[in-house]
């Protein structure tokens, strides 16, 4: 789930920027906390213990070892602050009871020669407890103790409020970062969705499919190469285009001479010996079958070129469906349901050769009956055979396409279909391929009349 | 047999030469070949045939200039033979003056029809001589007068003439046209009926800009009748 989430560049580029925020704010805010609290507790500490220590200090020749009550309670007096002066048993009538002093600290302040201080939180307010050892001139310990504690409140209180501000900070341009993460990503990933739905525009066959080249990034530089490659394909697409179209062109004229002669060879097929008449009507029929392959890449060719022209005029679209038939002798093989009265803006030569190339492959491939059927804005040929193999169904307009490969070459050119889906788009319409719930192909040409 | 009719073929290449010319001698024409341009106009101003058949891609002057050269000195009826099929050589084909265009590879049966039609283009009636404004039609004589003056046109443009002034004020769809003067099937070319009737309305109107006899409605078709 995490990962799946992590995947898109824009979740992960916004994830990145608010751990680099949060870590960044929380190094910086941790270390000057750890940096204004020790700063600020060693300050309040040294102000409270320095001029205890040397007031310490001032007064201890005057105290005569072993003390007296009285010395002590002077000595007590003496020291500012609430401090209580020790000795053996005694202590100083004044200040507060010794129980603030840890005992571990009394125990090691008797063999010291050094101020004692520990620093504790065990109440509310950090504290901080000293002790002061007086000391012989020769600097062995007498034996009396000073202690005294003082509250930290004040700069603990500072050192949390600094804290707070610290996190509020965080708080604040944690939001800020992951916007400008989005921003970010959203400038990234822009261009590269462009791309990405150029790059499908390309796929499906929009060779002239270009992207924007603007800035100056890695981005754009991947654009112009998308572009470059886009050209590229584009230029060899029209390059062997041409030469299908040229290769027709060339074909023309033998097959002109070739075709003009077929007639001969036909009619007097019958006076020749029987090997001759079989290679006589044999190269009439494939010299026919040539020119028609011919014909159709040369239609191909010009709708490749885009030189194709529609000359629409209003017809009836059954009086022009049944001509098509009746030109082709299909009236008697083809159930057709012609109503009157249904007419379109259409190009009647151009509907003619989708009508023929349909009903022909349907006359061909399917199996009878094959049904012709008119009404408002589509025109439905359907046949009873065995339909169309799924997998063949996105290829069927394809050129030169065969849902049979084991039928090595069809009567038609093999563009037929192919020429028949160029006109439909030519006029804004389009032929869809199905197949019947009772089991014959269904091409379905709907044109926009 | 006697020849159906006399054909001039101008075409350079020697194998569609001799296959077409196999061909429509098959038919029972007589055949005259020409292989450039040049030789065809000469050819026929020596042998007057009754059709010609022109290639367009021609060495030398090519099968436009030819067809002009052509249709300069004789009101022969023309098929052009174009290779490419492209819409602009039949545009420019039926503007130098063709009457009908075949495509190749040429099927010889459609080249045979569309040589018969054209030469079935002009058949004479019994009637009288039609006035229309300063139009004489003569449907007996086959011939239009214009101020008493012949007006020289191709069998193809009489035929219209004579099609489109049979019923004066009736619009004429180019269909119908294309079936009465071309016999093209359904499928015919309508751009075949507005290059003649430009080249009719250059012959017989005052201004052809603005036809008097010849009106064109749009979307439909063709009107005859002086207004």
């Amino acid at each position: 789930m995490r990962v799946k989430f992590l995947r898109g560049l824009k979740p992960r580029l916004m994830a990145a920027f608010a751990l680099l925020t949060l870590l960044g704010a929380v190094a910086a805010a941790g270390l000057s906390y750890a940096n204004a609290r020790s700063l600020l507790l060693s300050d309040a500490q040294d102000g409270f213990m320095n001029p205890l220590v040397e007031e310490v200090r001032d007064y201890a020749p005057r105290v005569p070892v072993p003390p007296t009550q009285q010395d002590l309670d002077d000595m007590a007096t003496y020291l500012r602050s609430s401090s209580v002066v020790v000795y053996q048993g005694m202590r100083s009538r004044s200040g507060s009871a010794l129980d603030f002093v840890p005992a571990e600290l009394r125990e090691t302040l008797k063999t010291s020669r050094t101020v004692q201080w520990q620093r504790r939180t065990d109440r509310a307010d950090p504290y901080v407890v000293i002790g002061i050892p007086l000391l012989q001139p020769s600097g062995e310990p007498t034996g009396v103790e000073v202690w005294a504690y003082s509250s930290l409140g004040g700069p603990a209180r500072a050192i949390d409020s600094f804290a707070q501000a610290a996190w509020l900070g965080v708080a604040l341009v944690l939001p800020l970062a992951l916007g400008l993460a989005l921003l970010t990503a959203q400038g990234v990933l822009r261009p590269v969705r462009r791309l990405g739905a150029a790059a499908r525009a390309l796929g499906a066959g929009r060779l002239d499919t270009r992207v924007e080249e603007r800035g100056a990034d890695e981005l754009t530089e991947l654009a112009r190469t998308f572009n470059r490659a886009a050209e590229q394909l584009e230029a060899s697409q029209a390059a062997s285009r041409r030469f299908v179209a040229d290769v027709s062109h060339e074909l023309r004229t033998p097959l002109t001479a070739m075709n003009a002669v077929t007639g001969v060879l036909d009619e007097d097929a019958d006076a020749l010996s029987e090997d001759t008449a079989v290679a006589a009507r044999l190269v009439s029929a494939e010299t026919r079958k040539l020119t028609r392959l011919v014909n159709d890449l040369m239609e191909i060719s010009r709708f490749d070129e885009g030189r194709n022209v529609l000359e629409l005029d209003e017809w009836d679209i059954g009086t022009a469906v049944s001509d098509s038939l009746a030109a082709r002798g299909w009236t008697s093989s083809v159930e057709a349901s012609l109503p009157a009265g249904v007419t379109g803006r259409v190009d009647r030569r151009r509907l003619d050769v989708v009508v023929a190339n349909l009903v022909g492959n349907a006359l061909r491939h399917g199996s009878a009956p094959v049904t012709v059927s008119v009404r408002p804005g589509v025109i439905e040929v359907a046949d009873s055979g065995p339909g169309i193999p799924p997998d063949a169904l996105p290829h069927i307009f394809d050129r030169f396409y065969k849902a049979d490969t084991a039928r090595s070459r069809s009567e038609g050119s093999g563009l037929g279909l192919a020429i028949a889906w160029e006109n439909a788009r030519l006029h804004g319409g389009t032929i869809e391929a199905a197949n019947a719930p009772s089991g014959g192909a269904v091409f379905t040409l709907r044109l926009p009349w | 047999m006697a020849s159906v009719a006399m054909v001039l073929l101008v075409e350079d290449d020697p194998a569609v030469r001799e296959g077409l010319g196999l061909a429509l001698r098959r038919q029972g024409h007589d055949v005259r070949a020409a292989v450039t341009g040049e030789e065809g106009v000469e050819r026929l101003r020596e042998t007057r045939p009754d059709i010609v058949v022109l290639d367009i891609m021609l060495p030398g002057i090519d099968g436009f200039e030819t067809c002009r050269r052509m249709r300069g000195q004789a009101e022969v009826p023309i098929i052009v033979l174009t290779a490419r099929g492209d819409d602009f050589d039949v545009v420019a084909g039926l503007e130098a003056g063709a009457d009908d265009y075949v495509v190749k590879p040429v099927e010889p049966r459609v080249l045979e029809a569309r040589i018969r039609a054209v030469l079935r283009r002009t058949v004479s009636e019994p009637a009288n001589a039609e006035r229309h404004g300063s139009l004489v039609i003569d449907r007996a004589g086959l011939e239009v007068r214009k101020n008493d003056v012949k007006v020289a046109l191709t069998p193809t443009e009489l035929k219209l003439v004579l099609e489109l002034s049979r019923t004066p004020g009736r619009v004429l769809t180019r269909q119908q046209i294309l079936e009465a003067v071309w016999e093209h099937d359904y499928l015919g070319d309508s751009r075949l009926v507005d290059a003649c009737v430009q080249r009719v309305r250059a012959k017989i109107e005052d201004v052809p800009s603005e036809p008097a006899y010849i009106h064109t409605v749009r979307g439909f078709g063709y009107r005859f009748g002086p207004r």
